[in-house]
């Protein structure tokens, strides 16, 4: 029960037990606990990031939709003025040529009239020479009043 | 039975003999053999096993024992936090930890039957072994003594020499009483790490006793109808003994930690925080 030289002993192993402990137990895994934490740190804020990335990526996407949209009905729009467009250039057109062809025919129509009317007016001539000779009962010398017929012709 | 081999008025024999070292030397140069190789063995089972966790440390998912140790080891943080404070220290939190580890491996050595080693190294020829390193007055003083050694460092080199003397001279009764505050200041210094020393010894070294002399129960009895009385009640004494036991040597290391954090805190205080 005396102090003897045993606590020098048991003070020089309290010392070593210490260094010991520190360098083989309290260094590396305080260290590494410290890594740990620094690790849940970083993943958790990743993951934060990550949320705060996706909420953007919503907000883009919803964003782009829209565009997309506007664009869309934006185009149809357009394409819908286009047909009309062309609807009535296709309509006009028809019109001018249905109104060409209206008028040609129409001068057609006049062109034939008059030569059918100078037909009729040299037949006409014809008859009422015929008809003359008839009454006349003699040869009328044609050549003798062609003047006078064309003049008749020209008349009618 | 060495207890019975030696009754009749010798119940005293076989306490002081369970209560001698086994020793070398003389006088202060005795060297307390059992001591030494106990603590010291049970000190490199504590670096072995600390080797064996430290080298292959996992980040991802702990397992097992590496958990155990990292409970330990966070337990031992708080406490230094609490006490301690964020001041920078790099030896007190290793040496809180090693303080609760092996104190309480130490005295962990009190819980093994009292007649089972010294019995077995009997056999071997060997006369006295105190397998308690902490009923050791030696091995508790040397402990604290490394505390005050390291309280009375870390004072000079926070509040520096003369920090450190005016601690002495002014205080705690100001300037006026420089002789009574140096004596005041001195006994309260050696105080903590006598204190310190002596509570786990005596923590120890009573529990001991007692285990000695519930062990002394049915050895002093003879062989006879007596010890149909006498040995049950042995072992349940003893079983309620040593389930008390189990508190005390764990409330002593950490009473024993936790000492050495706040003597070592105040040591880092300064003239401010007075």
């Amino acid at each position: 029960m005396n102090i003897t030289v045993t606590l020098i002993a048991q003070m020089i192993a309290f010392v070593a037990m210490i260094w010991l402990v520190n360098k083989f137990l309290w260094a590396p895994l305080s260290a590494m606990m410290e890594a740990r934490r620094q690790r849940i740190a970083d993943g958790l804020s990743a993951s934060e990031r990550g949320k705060h990335e996706l909420k953007l990526a919503e907000e883009r996407a919803v964003q782009v939709i829209k565009e997309a949209k506007e664009k869309a009905t934006e185009m149809l729009a357009q394409a819908n003025g286009r047909s009309n467009e062309i609807i009535d250039e296709a309509r006009n057109n028809a019109k001018t040529e249905a109104e060409r062809i209206l008028t040609g025919a129409q001068a057609e129509i006049n062109r034939e009239v008059e030569r059918a009317k100078q037909e009729l007016a040299k037949q006409v001539a014809v008859l009422a020479v015929t008809g003359a000779e008839r009454i006349l009962k003699r040869e009328v010398d044609a050549k003798a009043h062609e003047a006078s017929l064309a003049d008749l012709v020209a008349r009618v | 039975m060495s207890a019975a081999e030696n009754s009749d008025g010798g119940s005293v024999q076989y306490i002081q003999h369970h209560l001698t070292n086994w020793s070398v030397g003389e006088g202060f140069m005795t060297l307390n053999l059992d001591t030494l190789l106990v603590s010291v063995m049970l000190g490199a089972l504590i670096v072995f096993a600390a080797m064996r966790v430290g080298r292959n440390l996992q980040v991802g998912a702990p397992s097992g024992f590496q958990n155990f140790v990292e409970m330990v080891l966070d337990f031992v943080d708080r406490q230094v936090k609490d006490s301690f404070g964020s001041r920078d220290n790099m030896v007190i939190a290793p040496l809180a930890l090693t303080v609760l580890v092996w104190v309480w491996l130490m005295n962990f050595m009190d819980l093994i039957p009292v007649d089972l080693i010294p019995a077995i190294l009997h056999g071997a020829g060997m006369e006295y072994f105190k397998a308690v390193p902490t009923t050791d007055l030696n091995t508790t003083l040397a402990m604290a003594g490394v505390v005050f050694l390291l309280t009375v460092y870390y004072s000079i080199k926070v509040k520096g020499p003369m920090g450190y003397l005016k601690m002495f001279l002014f205080h705690p009764f100001g300037k006026l009483f420089v002789p009574v505050n140096v004596l005041m200041t001195a006994i309260e210094e050696l105080a903590k790490p006598l204190s310190l020393g002596l509570r786990l010894f005596g923590n120890m070294f009573a529990g001991e006793l007692v285990f000695l002399l519930i062990a002394l129960l049915s050895g002093a009895a003879t062989i006879g109808a007596a010890l149909l009385i006498w040995f049950p009640l042995q072992v349940v004494l003893d079983l309620a003994w040593l389930l008390f036991h189990i508190l005390i040597i764990t409330l002593q290391a950490f009473i024993f930690m936790v000492l050495t954090i706040v003597y070592l805190g105040m040591a880092h205080a300064t003239e401010d925080d007075h």
